[in-house]
């Protein structure tokens, strides 16, 4: 657990369901239109709202007749019952008709000692007995709470009260200590919410277990009518309360703007306020927001004009942009006019289709909104489904596809997540996936093509032995005789080994390499026309041959003799470091998420998504900036939710042994030996050639490993998203987990350097350092170009016990399983330094595979990628 | 002895051992196959409508057969004794027209049970078990008016108190049962929460639901952690699960409840699913094999059966388990837990 104000997790409670905040809502309640009425909660809890509040309290209305019919209504609604439900109201008789009518265990909003201790504790008792828990307003038989003081003294004395006298649970206390208007032009209201944030911390730090709340669009009640500035307050005083404690608030779930994103000017001037940092900060905001009148937000900005055109534009609309909303209305408007359901498809749906297809060949849409584009073609797909079938049972007809691919991750991966991508990409062009999953053997691939009667195969991999296991595909379709076309892809994969290992081996049929996901409609859809197939495969077939040929023609690159290699070697004599603080195993766990998530490198996460740039900046990109923003906050969104429920569990085990450099090899005193492979390069500086040995002592040093994971959680959430037919957010599960993961080994990394090996007890980096690896030492994983032997796992794997202990596991192919999972091994020697082994020489891998006792075929097995030479040209020759 | 001193004996057994709670009432009162006849007795022979049917009246008109079945479920071995007072309630005994005997149908119906409780040579415990109604407060009968409910909170609440206060003199724990509609259970709770205020006594309560079918999910909708986490406020001397699944079916969501509970965990899950005639298969070794494997695993504290389950099923499972640890009570990090029909955590 973490201590109390430490956390980040912040909590969005929905405001639209309050009659005294949305004029909308109050109007269908006061109309009695209970029907959109509950839309507005179902849309709250869309936009990512983890609770919503309901209030009902207005003058004409009876309170406790619109909160039981509503509460009754919202519970038969499983998408928006699934939340907790925050009972609202300054009525008492409000609130109990409310616990009445909810199954789940909800909040009351709120109880004060506004009437005195009897009437407070009397109400709080009743809470208990309902199963609820309370928000407890910071006011008192003398008033509201303004300053910081009268807000401590006012939650304290609750907090007393309620656990000491009648045992009220207090990690069910949510305290509100009152978000007042800031910026009014009332000097006395200029520190209002630097109070609040300081009360924030005082109470969370001096009252365990509790929670703090507030209705956050109070803060900005002065602007009303200024949409931006009242947004940029909001975020600011989120990004400056959350830290001292504030874990949830009353707001616009859809309606968060990210703090980095404000135009730093209004940004700066909000800040003035908020802070109270200068006397004049409330006429500078006010000067500066007359620019900023009579703009929307951005999302209320929300063009609403093209629900006027006709109902084919309107479907392409929703398709563009992702809107699910009026999807299946539109959908079933076509429907009715088509001649049948299969036209709507044909016609306008694909027509859409095609249009998010342009965009995303152009280069103007990016992967995530043709991910959300593939929701809304979903839902009106799911729509028309039943009419199809009922139709093609009357006519006695075949479902008619586009084509029907078998797609799979290769034996001894697990990664999936580009090839989630391109099944959505494809399916949302028409096309019949049958998704086999990772870690799929080659005679299950080939059965299901056969069974199916597919029209073409794709593999994906990313870990270099997948590589091995695709040729092993190509070969057995070879062999079997089926002759379809094989599509290759995945982050390892390139059109050089595709041309050099795959091909070859598989003459009778097309193997195309496709480098990512915008490109696999085209070569799926050219696969299916006979004559574009000849076309496409001729191309490929030349380009695969001079590749062939540039890569067998003129020498290979000169190579240094390895016992010359090691001659030039780094060979340090000091050891690393003084000893580590334990040798053997430890394992970590119940690390906070929130606390992670400062450690995450946004930039690789954009990249899985196909969108290339740094972080943040990435956001103000001219070309994917738009995209990337969209993005980042529905990953926010996520995130929330993430942090709240505490999706993932991430574990870490962590080793240290005593070892020593003994020629390229680790010798550890466990008995056991790391192999490492040295660099053979002819270099024309001084640089000396390198192996991970280098950097340890012969005569006494240590080396750490680690292996970290996220857990297998984020398998089962993406799972479920993909099951309700939203692959958007089951594809931001699982890249999050992958962050999460590597966010763990940077944040584990430090832990050892400051305390656990401890040899940089006073290093102060920020993310942005960590990011650029400033530290001393390294954490080289096999697999990667310090040392390219995937098999080296294994040791590492034994020697952590790391499957007993957190549950990750090695494939066939060493990978690691779950996939959100990070390993390697750590060096502490101040010159340890990241360097790429490159391509070796026979000599260093008969020297290798002596050393591990392989046969040098083995060897060249595992350093294929590697290899400096042709290992089967040499045997051809020897035979002849 | 004395509740308390029954209460003690129990929690002391219950540190070392898996206790026993009985198999079904219902299905067993069925193999006597009473007539319409003897369902009235000569008290309600001229009652207006058949009472067929009407299981908790045999405590009224048959109280030697209910006693017989706890004497048979206790020489089975059990520590727990369920009363036959699953729809004693005013609302469940409308369908018979009988709903003024409803207090008086639960009041024999404990005198039954303890009874043949206190002629036991080792201490058993009494339970006296509040079913669910027959109607649910999340719940519309009416497709077309899901707002609509055919009760209200304060009717079910009241039906209870009324239940319970009946039962409270003879009993050693209230038992909710078989909910699934977690309101109707929130409903019990504040009933048995507002007797203890009014009579300053202390009965502790015991809490399970029912996990509806393969969806996982109570029929309101709920996980069983959700569940959890609605009726956690009671401070429950045990929760779990019963009825309506096999073991094999409820094990994930027992499983659910006893990572996160942290009070003692009960199941009493039915002999299998029932055949198409409504009968339940699963032979007693068959029921006590699974619930091994449960006992092994360290999931449960208390172990017995619902439908379909005999006498011989109880000394099957009261076997399977000698000599296996009970589920340690897990003291889970303090964080608010809210629920709607999924569960939330916010850590403190």
């Amino acid at each position: 657990m973490t201590e109390n104000n430490a956390s980040n997790v912040f909590i969005n409670i929905g405001e639209r369901t309050n009659v005294t905040g949305s004029a909308k809502f109050r109007n269908l309640i006061k109309a009695g239109d209970y029907d959109t009425a509950v839309d507005v909660a179902r849309q709250q809890v869309e936009n990512g709202a983890q609770i919503i509040d309901v209030n009902m309290d207005e003058g004409m209305l009876d309170g406790v007749d619109a909160m039981t019919t509503f509460l009754n209504l919202i519970a038969a609604e499983p998408d928006i019952a699934r939340v907790p439900i925050m009972i609202d109201s300054s009525k008492w008789e409000v609130i109990e008709a409310g616990l009445k009518c909810v199954q789940g265990k909800a909040i009351v909003n709120s109880i004060s000692l506004k009437e005195g201790e009897e009437q407070f504790l009397e109400q709080a008792e009743k809470v208990m007995a309902y199963g609820a828990a309370t928000v407890v307003m910071a006011f008192d038989e003398v008033g509201q709470a303004d300053t910081a003081d009268r807000k401590y003294e006012i939650c304290e004395r609750a907090y007393k009260l309620l656990t000491e006298k009648i045992g009220f649970p207090p990690e069910d206390i949510i305290f509100d200590a009152n978000i007042f208007a800031v910026a009014t032009g009332i000097e006395e209201h200029n520190n209002y919410a630097v109070d609040f944030i300081e009360a924030c911390e005082r109470i969370r730090k001096n009252l365990p277990h509790c929670h703090m709340s507030g209705g956050l669009s109070n803060v900005s009640f002065s602007f009303r009518g200024n949409e931006i500035v009242r947004r940029a307050m909001h975020s600011v005083f989120l990004y400056h309360a959350i830290p001292a404690g504030l874990d949830m608030a009353i707001v616009n779930a859809g309606q968060l703007d990210i703090y980095d994103n404000i135009d730093p000017e209004l940004r700066e001037a909000v800040e003035d306020v908020i802070l109270n940092r200068r006397d004049d900060a409330t006429e500078r905001l006010l000067d500066l927001a007359e620019q900023y009148r009579g703009q929307k937000g951005e999302v209320k900005k929300k063009d609403m004009s093209w629900r006027e055109q006709p109902v084919e534009k309107r479907l392409e609309h929703a398709l563009v942009h992702g809107i699910t909303e009026f999807v299946v209305e539109d959908t079933e408007e076509c429907r009715q006019r088509a001649e049948r359901p299969l036209h709507v498809i044909e016609g306008p749906l694909m027509d859409g289709m095609n249009v998010v297809g342009d965009l995303f060949g152009a280069g103007k849409m990016f992967l995530p909104q043709v991910v959300k584009s593939a929701r809304v073609m979903k839902a009106a797909v799911a729509h028309l489904t039943p009419f199809i079938e009922e139709e093609q049972k009357e006519l006695g007809l075949d479902k008619v596809s586009n084509g029907k691919v078998v797609l799979a991750t290769v034996k001894g991966d697990v990664h999936d997540i580009g090839k989630n991508i391109v099944s959505v990409v494809l399916s949302c062009n028409g096309y019949d996936i049958i998704d086999l999953g990772v870690m799929v053997p080659a005679e299950k691939i080939l059965e299901t093509a056969i069974e199916e009667n597919a029209d073409m195969i794709g593999l994906s991999g990313l870990i270099t032995p997948s590589l091995d296991e695709m040729v092993f595909v190509a070969a057995e379709m070879e062999r079997q005789n089926i002759h379809l076309p094989l599509l290759i892809g995945g982050a390892t994969t390139s059109p050089a080994h595709t041309a050099v290992k795959i091909d070859p081996v598989f003459p009778s049929s097309p193997v195309i390499h496709v480098t990512d996901a915008s490109r696999a409609v085209g070569v799926v859809s050219a696969m299916m026309n006979d004559e574009e197939r000849e076309t496409m495969w001729g191309t490929t077939k030349a380009r695969y041959d001079r590749i062939r040929e540039s890569r067998s023609g003129g020498p290979p690159t000169p190579r240094l003799p390895i016992g010359e290699a090691r001659e030039k070697g780094f060979k340090t004599e000091e050891a690393s470091a003084a000893a580590p603080s334990f040798t053997g195993v430890q394992t970590f766990e119940g690390i906070d998420l929130s606390e992670l998530r400062d450690y995450i490198d946004w930039t690789p996460y954009f990249a899985s998504w196909d969108l290339a740039g740094k972080f943040p900046n990435i956001l103000e990109d001219e070309k994917v900036g738009e995209a990337a923003s969209d993005l980042w906050r529905d990953t926010q969104t996520m995130l929330q939710r993430l942090l709240g429920e505490q999706w993932f569990s991430p574990k870490a085990v962590i080793g240290f042994w005593e070892a020593k450099r003994d020629g390229d090899d680790i010798k550890l005193s466990t008995g056991d030996t790391f192999y490492t492979l040295r660099q053979q390069m002819v270099k024309n500086n001084e640089k000396p050639n390198f192996a991970l040995a280098d950097f340890l002592s012969p005569h006494g040093d240590h080396i750490g490993a680690f292996c970290v994971t996220s857990g297998s959680e984020a398998d089962e959430i993406s799972k479920k998203f993909k099951e309700d037919g939203d692959d958007y957010s089951a594809i931001m599960v699982q890249a999050l987990a992958d962050r999460f993961a590597e966010a763990m080994a940077e944040y584990m990394h430090e832990k050892v350097r400051k305390e656990l090996w401890g040899y940089a007890a006073d290093e102060g980096l920020d993310n942005d350092e960590l990011i650029k690896e400033k530290y001393q030492g390294i954490r080289p994983a096999p697999g990667y170009p310090a040392q390219p032997d995937h098999t080296e796992k294994e040791l590492l794997f034994k020697l952590l016990e790391a499957e007993e202990r957190i549950g990750v596991s090695l494939t066939t192919s060493f990978a690691m399983s779950p996939a959100p999972s990070v390993s390697g091994l750590y060096f502490a020697h101040p010159d340890s330094a990241y360097f790429a082994v490159g391509r070796i020489e026979r000599d260093q891998v008969e020297d290798y595979a002596r050393r591990k006792g392989w046969e040098t075929r083995v060897a060249e097995r595992w350093l294929a990628p590697i290899l400096n030479y042709d290992p089967y040209a040499q045997a051809g020759d020897e035979a002849a | 002895m004395n509740r308390q001193d029954r209460i003690s004996a129990l929690e002391e057994e219950a540190k070392n051992r898996i206790l026993i709670l009985d198999g079904a009432m219902g299905t067993m009162l069925q193999k006597y196959d009473f007539s319409e006849e003897q369902f009235r007795g000569d008290r309600f022979s001229d009652w207006d409508s058949p009472v067929k049917g009407n299981n908790d009246l045999l405590n009224l008109t048959q109280p030697d057969a209910v006693t017989e079945v706890h004497e048979q479920f206790i020489a089975a071995g059990a520590d727990f004794i369920e009363t036959n007072t699953f729809s004693a309630t005013v609302i469940a005994q409308a369908d018979y027209n009988m709903e003024d005997l409803a207090p008086e149908i639960a009041e024999e119906g404990v005198k039954c049970a303890r009874k043949a409780a206190d002629k036991a040579d080792r201490p058993v415990a009494v339970l006296g078990a509040i079913g669910p109604t027959n109607k649910t407060l999340s719940l519309s009968p009416d497709v077309n008016n899901p707002g609509y409910r055919e009760v209200t909170f304060d009717d079910v609440r009241e039906a209870y108190l009324q239940q319970a206060r009946a039962m409270a003199p003879h009993i050693d724990f209230f038992l909710i049962e078989t909910i699934f509609d977690t309101l109707n259970a929130k409903a019990a709770i504040k009933a048995l929460l507002d007797l203890k205020a009014e009579t300053g006594e202390d009965i502790p309560i015991i809490i399970s639901g029912t996990i509806t079918d393969a969806s996982g999910r109570t029929l309101s909708g709920q996980t069983a952690e959700a569940f959890w986490h609605s009726v956690r406020h009671a401070e429950p001397w045990a929760v779990g699960l019963n009825c309506a699944l096999g073991a094999k079916l409820m094990r994930p969501h027992i499983n659910a409840i006893s990572k996160t509970a942290n009070t003692r965990v009960i199941s009493y899950p039915n002999a299998g699913l029932p055949n198409e005639f409504g009968e339940y298969d699963e032979t007693p070794e068959q029921t006590a094999e699974q619930l091994e494997e449960w006992a092994k695993s360290g999931l449960v504290n208390v172990l017995g059966g619902c439908c379909g389950t005999t006498p011989p099923h109880i000394e099957a499972i009261k076997q399977a388990t000698v000599g296996k640890t009970p589920r340690e009570i897990p003291q889970p990090e303090t964080a608010m837990r809210l629920s709607g029909l999924e569960p939330f955590l916010l850590a403190s």
